[in-house]
């Protein structure tokens, strides 16, 4: 074959690959059975209905800093970004993702209740579609804890009752919030405490008392896989992670609801694509985030469906056949007593308490 | 002198040397354009981040231009013309969607800058600015911490286009109108994270030299059929995933893991003291020595190979007794080996992250585990490159300080 001929070809065939290409559509999410979730609810359907593949990249942990690099060089290879909402309202702010209309892009609800009104105080960004509503909480083995089992989030700073290694995450967020809450501060007044330099140090004097028998986790896997081991009785993760240790795994691991802390998960779109890719991103979102597909999504894994109109839909497991809705953060006899992420106050106290916290960990 | 076809001897003899060369550069060509594209032109720019701070003066230059005249030191507000300067730039802003990016970057220095940037805009966006009230009295209704001295004094001070302010932050200082200060204690821990990345690096080439050397010696001094098994045990753990590797220290050495388990049942501690030796800097120190020491043993081995037998085998022969031989006649032989493995781990192990991450608990993390919270969760990439950047120097200057101590020249792969 003369070098013409070959270069012809060559030519042709990435021509074709470009044009293949052009039906692909990436969507990054956490991986794991979250990803799960997502592919058999809302990939699929959508591949079928559409004939576009979808391509998943696990990398929402480090979504925010990649696609400010992308948008930096010019290049988004992102068309969805599942993310959670600070991190939605980060994207917003630095112009990485673009703001939505709720109400002209996405579905209203089968009784034609407008996505705004669905959504309701969900919508924290203009860039932010709700998706999912999990929750911080703690779990406890039932066999390690003693007799009385913990009723209240303040067993974790409890030594003399429940001896031995909790695992909290390794930042200020929630733990914070629930170290002033076990120091006597009142619910809706722990921001207001949090906002000052005082209130820090009470906060970081009440993890204090505890800290020799913290184990730190960075990584949702890490609390289950420490109480599956034993080497915690009780520790903090997202609610699913739990739901997973204790309805698929059997271990003996029971929830401690109380206190958890309500915080979103959903999409944006990055700014930078181009008029045809953007037009298909707002197509895929307008049908994964209905309200059939978000409840659908919950057959699959333990996260509250974030549209009002999709609770009354929740229904069974797929695999395991048991009832969702007690498992999901929102039931009512999980969320009696409950807080809900303050966005605002750690858009802007992140950096400063982080640092004052982390400096507390290294002393 | 001429040469064969007329031409001056010495131009003819330059043109062709010139031919020589440029051959020679088209071969190595490729290689460097690798090196500048993917290598000196990232960190480069990497390095220009930690002082470009170019985006307040972009985004609010008339204010910048106004807050010239006025003195961040004093107690007093600045007047009506910075004022109505500031509305118009965030005006701008905010029609580009830049006001947010500002926020985000002031509030690295003040708490609640990110805030009052975003609340504000949704008022002043629809402020007309053609008639000539006055804004000042406007923009404090909107938000009062407009009316706080300290707002516009931190606008000033980072307003500059080339900041030491990142630099500063990375030692655990700040930029302030009264000039570089220490940061409140309980914000200090960034130098404090240097110099234990420093101290544990140090302790882990210091282990990994005590642990390879024996191997080294055996590598390359028993047969080969032997040596080739033991190679291959030595680069099996090298080809396994590091993740891999890391969380097997962690199922060996946790509290309910094997390690304790097995001194549990033998009965040399007791079942409710077991041993403290993950999630700490012993962990630490365990886990990267394991994982670093296949680069310490193979320089190591490779120069060992070359040190003929046959020097011990004099050195006995004239009576010297083993200890002798082996430490004036091997040891200082060996010694390039050990320079070339000690500069390999210590550099590896002073930017490693993830096996700090995952065992090192609070006490056995590392400066790398910051300079990634900033890159990935923080977004302070300004703050992340000085941090970068003052490693980087470190390295340098622990390099030519070794270079000064052993010398470069006596340091040897093979």
């Amino acid at each position: 074959m003369n070098l013409s001929k070959l270069l012809i070809t060559t030519t042709a065939l990435t021509l074709c690959a470009g044009v293949a290409s052009s039906q692909d559509m990436t969507i990054v999410s956490w991986g794991g059975a979250y990803s799960k979730s997502q592919l058999k609810a809302y990939h699929e359907p959508y591949s079928e209905k559409t004939g576009v593949n979808i391509i998943n990249d696990d990398s929402s942990a480090e979504a925010v800093a990649k696609l400010r690099a992308m948008n930096e060089a010019n290049n988004v290879t992102w068309d969805v970004v599942d993310v959670v909402a600070a991190d939605a309202m980060r994207l917003c702010d630095e112009g990485l993702a673009i703001e939505i209309d709720h109400d002209t892009q996405l579905a209203p609800a089968p009784d034609g209740t407008s996505a705004s009104e669905d959504f309701g105080d969900l919508i924290v960004s203009d860039c932010f579609i709700p998706q999912i509503v999990y929750s911080t909480t703690f779990g406890y083995r039932t066999d390690l804890v003693g007799d009385t089992a913990p009723s209240s989030v303040c067993a974790v700073f409890d030594l003399e009752n429940y001896p031995g290694k909790r695992s909290l995450e390794k930042r200020p967020i929630n733990n914070m919030e629930w170290a002033l809450l076990c120091d006597g501060v009142a619910k809706d007044e722990v921001y207001n405490v949090l906002e000052t330099s005082e209130g820090q140090d009470r906060a970081l004097a009440k993890l204090d008392t505890i800290k020799d028998s913290v184990v730190w986790w960075s990584a949702g896997a890490d609390t289950p896989q420490l109480l599956a081991d034993g080497e915690v009785i009780m520790g903090s993760t997202y609610n699913g992670r739990l739901f997973s240790v204790i309805e698929e795994q059997k271990q003996p691991v029971a929830m401690l609801w109380d206190a958890q802390v309500f915080d979103l998960d959903g999409w944006i779109i990055p700014s930078g694509l181009s008029a045809e890719r953007q037009k298909r991103a707002l197509d895929y979102i307008y049908f994964a985030t209905d309200t059939q597909r978000l409840a659908d999504q919950a057959k699959y894994i333990s996260y509250g469906p974030a549209r009002a109109s999709s609770a009354p839909l929740v229904g069974k497991h797929a695999d395991l056949g048991i009832d969702m809705a007690p498992h999901m953060p929102t039931d009512p006899n999980n969320a009696k007593n409950t807080f809900l992420y303050n966005y605002e106050f750690w858009a802007d106290y992140r950096d400063d308490i982080d640092a004052k916290f982390q400096a507390w960990l290294a002393q | 002198m001429k040469a064969a076809d007329g031409t001056p001897l010495k131009k003819s003899l330059e043109r062709s040397l010139r031919k020589e060369k440029l051959r020679a550069l088209a071969l190595i060509a490729p290689l460097l354009i690798f090196v500048l594209v993917t290598f000196v032109l990232p960190i480069g720019t990497m390095l220009t981040r930690s002082i470009d701070n170019s985006i307040v003066a972009d985004i609010l230059p008339r204010t910048v231009l106004a807050l010239e005249d006025w003195n961040e030191k004093g107690d007093e507000l600045p007047n009506e013309m910075v004022f109505r300067s500031f509305a118009e730039d965030f005006q701008d802003a905010i029609a580009d969607k830049n006001h947010t990016k500002i926020g985000s970057r002031l509030n690295y220095e003040v708490s609640g800058m990110s805030s009052l940037f975003r609340k504000s805009a949704r008022k002043v966006k629809k402020w007309d600015l053609t008639d000539d009230a006055p804004i000042k009295q406007k923009l404090i209704k909107v938000n009062k911490a407009w009316g706080d001295v300290e707002t516009w004094a931190v606008i000033k001070t980072h307003s500059v286009t080339f900041t030491n302010g990142y630099f500063l932050n990375a030692v655990d200082m700040q930029r302030t109108p009264f000039g570089a200060q220490a940061q409140p204690e309980n914000k200090q821990v960034l130098v404090k994270l240097f110099i234990r990345t420093l101290k544990m690096s140090l302790i882990i080439t210091g282990m990994c030299i005590l642990l390879g050397y024996p191997v080294a010696w055996l590598l390359a001094n028993l047969s080969n059929r032997t040596s080739n098994l033991l190679l291959i045990l030595v680069l099996l753990p090298f080809w396994t995933s590091l993740l891999v590797r890391t969380s097997a220290w962690k199922v060996m050495l946790q509290n309910q893991g094997v390690i304790n388990d097995l001194l549990v049942w033998i009965g040399l501690i007791a079942d409710d003291s077991r041993l403290e030796i993950i999630n700490n800097q012993f962990g630490t120190i365990v886990a990267m020595t394991h994982i670093l020491l296949p680069f310490m043993i193979l320089p190591m081995y490779s120069v060992m190979k070359t040190i003929p037998p046959s020097y011990l085998r004099a050195a006995k022969s004239l009576g010297a007794t083993n200890w002798t031989a082996f430490w004036r006649v091997y040891f200082p032989q060996s010694v390039p080996g050990i320079g070339a493995g000690s500069i390999l781990v210590f550099i590896l192990a002073i930017g490693y992250y993830i096996t700090p991450e995952i065992v090192g608990g609070t006490d056995g993390v590392f400066i790398s585990n910051r300079i990634a919270y900033h890159i990935s969760s923080s977004l302070n990439w300004g703050l992340a490159s000085a941090l970068g950047a003052i490693l980087l120097g470190v390295v340098l200057i622990l390099y030519w300080v070794y270079d000064k101590i052993v010398g470069i020249d006596n340091v040897k792969l093979g």
